[in-house]
C-alpha cells in the first residue's frame, strides 16, 4: 500500500537519510529502530510532506503523494506525534474533533456528527472519561492516547506514531502497544519509531534499522534484529533471549550487557 | 474547571454580553458634558429612523440641538469605539491562536507603529484628517508586508512563526524610529502636539463618514476571521501537527495576517494608538468561555466593543477635560495584566 523508493531526505543540502526503500501493506506494523541522531524523525517528516524530500518517491496504492492536496494527504496518513502542552487549554474532546478537519471544508466547523465521531473513537480506545477533561492537565500516557484518537478521527489508512512510549511509565508503554496491535488488526497499517528494541518483538511485523550512514537494513524480525546488528547499531553489547512462558509460547526479548567494573577500569588505563 | 464552562453557559455569557452592551450604548448616548435623559433617546433614534423611510413622526418636545448632540456627535463616536474594541480584540485573539502565545498583541507584526508613523507624516505634511487617515491604514499595511517579506526571506519555510515574531520587532522598532524622527523634525509649537496627541488615541473628532470609511477595511477583515475560527483552533498545535491534519498552514497565516491587519490598522488610522485592548481581552474572553475560537471570537468581539465604549465614556466624561484613549487604556490594561500574571493559571498563561 504504501512505498517509499529511493527516497532521500534531510535540511538544505545536507542529505541525513540516503536512498532508502521500504514498502508496508496493510495491517502491518513497521517499526524503526536506531541511535539518536541518525534521521527517524527527518523521515518521518518528508513521509509526512511536512519538509520537501530531496530525491525518491512516496508512492500509495502506486500514486505519487507528492502533488496531493494537504487535505487528501491527511486523510490517507494520520500523525500522532510525541506529546506536547499547547498553550491553550483545550478539552480533549475539543482536541480529538480538531482530528475531523482532514475532512472539513476551508469554513466549516466540526457539526454534531463530527463530535460524536470523536467520543465514539474515545471510547473506542477505553478513554471516553477523558472526554471531558482539559487536555492540559492530564498525564503524558493520557495524552499520547488522546492523540492516537485525533489521528483516527482522521480515518487514515496509514497511521505515522513518532515515539509513541517515549515519557510514558511501564504500564502505559504496554497499553499504546497493545492498542497499536489492534489497529493493526483492524488493516491500519502503522509506522512507529521506538527506542526500545524490546517494543519491535511485542508489536511489529517488519522492521527497518537506521544505522548512522544514513542506510537502512529493513526486513522481517528475525534478520534485522540480530545481537551483532543492535550492538554496531546502539554501541553496547545486547544479549537476545527466548523465554517460553506456560502456555507454551515463545517471547523473545533484547538485554542490555553492560560492561563491569573490570571492563571500565580497562579502558581506563588504555 | 474555571477555564472551561459546560457549553450551556456559552448562551448566557453571550446575552449576557449583548445586553450589557445594548445598556452601555444607551448610557453612553445620555452621558457627557450635555446631558440627554435616557427617556429622550428612544425617541430620537426612532424619529431618525422612521424619518429615513419618509415617515415623519411630530414630536415637538425634541430640543434640535439635543438631536444633533446624539446623531451627529455621540452616535458616530460610540459606534466608532465598539468597532475600534471589537477590531482589536479579534486581531489580538487571531494573533494569539496562530502565534500560539497567549502574551501575543495585534501590534506584533508591527502595524500599530507603522500606522502611528503613517500618521505623524501626514501630520507633519498638513495633510487633512480623510488623507491622515488613509497615509495611517496605508503604513499599517506597508509594515506588516515588510516584515511578512523579510519574514519569508530569512526562514525559508522553517520555524515561519517564531521568524515573523522577530522581523515584527524589528520592523515595529524601526518604524518607532521613524515616529521618533518625525516628531524631532515637527514644528514643536504646532505640528509637535498634533502628533502626540494623535498618537495618545481618541475618538474626539470622528464622523461618521470616517467610520464609514474604516468600517469596510474591519468587515473585510473580520469576515474570513469569523468564518475560518476553527482553523485557529487546530493551530494551537503548532504548524506541523495542523499541516498532518489537512491544512494549508502557510495560506491560512497568509489570510490570518491580511484579515488582523487590515482590522488593526483601520482602528488605529481612526482611533490612535491604543494598546493593550488587543492582549487583555482576549484574556478576559478565554476566562468566560475557554479557548474555543469558535466560541471565543465572538465573545472577544463582543467584550472588546463593550470595554472600548466604557473606556471611552470615560475619557469623555470622568474628568473636566478629554483624555486620551491610549493612556486610559493602559490604565486600565496594566494592572488588570499584573492581575492576570499573579493568578498565574497554568495552560493560559
Amino acid at each position: 500500500m504504501l512505498s517509499i523508493r529511493e527516497l532521500s531526505c534531510g535540511y538544505g543540502q545536507k542529505t541525513v537519510v540516503d536512498r532508502i526503500s521500504l514498502t508496508l501493506e496493510a495491517g502491518e506494523i513497521l517499526c524503526l529502530l536506531g541511535p539518536n541522531g541518525v534521521g527517524k524523525t527527518t523521515l518521518f517528516k518528508t513521509i509526512l510532506h511536512l519538509q520537501p524530500s530531496l530525491g525518491g518517491q512516496i508512492l500509495v496504492d502506486g500514486e505519487d503523494i507528492k502533488s496531493w492536496p494537504s487535505q487528501r494527504r491527511a486523510q490517507t496518513i494520520a500523525y500522532v506525534p510525541q506529546a506536547h502542552t499547547p498553550p491553550f487549554p483545550f478539552t480533549v474532546t475539543d482536541v480529538v474533533t480538531m482530528g475531523c478537519t482532514a475532512h472539513l471544508g476551508m469554513f466549516s466547523a466540526p457539526s454534531a456528527n463530527d463530535r460524536q465521531s470523536a467520543e465514539d473513537t474515545l471510547e473506542m480506545l477505553g478513554i471516553e472519561h477523558l472526554s471531558a477533561c482539559i487536555y492540559t492537565e492530564i498525564s503524558g500516557g493520557e495524552r499520547q492516547m488522546v492523540l492516537i484518537a485525533r489521528a483516527l478521527v482522521q480515518r487514515p489508512r496509514i497511521l505515522v506514531l513518532d515515539e509513541p512510549t517515549s515519557n510514558l511509565d511501564f504500564g502505559n508503554q504496554i497499553k499504546v502497544l497493545q492498542k497499536i496491535n489492534q489497529l493493526a488488526a483492524q488493516g491500519m497499517a502503522i509506522i512507529m519509531t521506538t527506542h526500545f528494541p524490546n517494543h519491535v518483538f511485542l508489536c511489529s511485523t517488519c522492521v527497518a534499522l537506521m544505522g548512522r550512514d544514513g542506510r537502512i537494513l529493513a526486513g522481517s524480525l528475525d534478520e534485522v534484529v540480530t545481537e551483532t546488528r543492535l550492538e554496531s547499531a546502539y554501541g553496547v553489547k545486547v544479549k537476545l533471549v527466548d523465554i517460553l512462558l506456560d502456555d507454551g509460547q515463545i517471547v523473545r526479548t533484547c538485554v542490555p550487557l553492560m560492561e563491569t567494573e573490570s571492563h571500565v577500569m580497562e579502558l581506563a588505563h588504555t | 474547571m474555571q477555564e472551561r464552562r459546560g457549553s450551556a453557559s456559552v448562551p448566557v455569557v453571550v446575552t449576557f454580553l449583548l445586553a450589557g452592551t445594548f445598556f452601555l450604548v444607551l448610557l453612553s448616548l445620555s452621558i457627557g458634558r450635555y446631558y440627554v435623559p435616557v427617556t429622550k433617546i428612544p425617541v430620537i433614534l426612532g424619529k431618525s429612523l422612521f424619518s429615513r423611510f419618509g415617515w415623519i413622526i411630530s414630536t415637538t418636545a425634541i430640543d434640535p440641538v439635543m438631536e444633533t448632540v446624539i446623531l451627529n456627535v455621540r452616535m458616530p463616536r460610540i459606534l466608532a469605539a465598539l468597532f475600534v474594541g471589537a477590531a482589536l480584540s479579534v486581531a489580538g485573539c487571531s494573533y494569539q491562536a496562530l502565534f500560539r502565545n497567549p502574551m501575543v498583541s495585534p501590534d506584533i507584526l508591527g502595524a500599530s507603529s507603522g500606522a502611528g508613523f503613517g500618521a505623524a507624516m501626514a501630520i507633519l505634511l498638513s495633510f487633512p484628517l480623510g488623507l491622515i487617515q488613509l497615509s495611517s491604514f496605508g503604513f499599517g499595511l506597508v509594515a506588516v508586508a515588510l516584515t511578512w517579506l523579510i519574514g519569508s526571506v530569512v526562514s525559508r519555510g522553517n520555524n515561519a512563526t517564531m521568524v515573523l515574531v522577530l522581523t515584527g520587532m524589528v520592523v515595529g522598532s524601526l518604524f518607532a524610529a521613524f515616529i521618533s524622527l518625525t516628531k524631532y523634525v515637527a514644528d514643536p509649537y504646532s505640528k509637535l502636539p498634533a502628533i502626540t496627541f494623535w498618537l495618545m488615541g481618541g475618538l474626539t473628532s470622528i464622523r461618521l463618514y470616517d467610520l464609514f470609511m474604516a468600517l469596510v477595511p474591519m468587515l473585510i477583515g473580520l469576515l474570513p476571521l469569523i468564518a475560518l475560527r476553527w482553523r485557529l483552533n487546530v493551530l494551537a498545535f503548532g504548524d506541523e501537527e495542523a499541516r498532518a491534519m489537512g491544512i494549508n498552514t502557510r495560506q491560512l497565516r497568509f489570510v490570518i495576517i491580511i484579515c488582523s491587519t487590515l482590522l488593526t490598522s483601520a482602528a488605529v488610522s481612526i482611533a490612535g494608538m491604543v494598546g493593550w485592548v488587543g492582549l487583555i481581552i482576549p484574556h478576559l474572553a478565554r476566562m468566560l468561555v475557554g479557548p474555543d475560537c469558535r466560541v471565543l471570537l465572538p465573545t472577544s468581539f463582543l467584550i472588546g466593543a463593550a470595554f472600548m465604549l466604557g473606556v471611552d465614556d470615560i475619557a469623555r466624561c470622568a474628568f473636566p477635560m478629554e483624555l486620551p484613549l491610549g493612556i486610559l487604556t493602559a490604565l486600565v490594561g496594566a494592572p488588570f495584566f499584573i492581575f492576570l500574571l499573579l493568578r498565574g493559571r497554568k495552560g493560559w498563561i
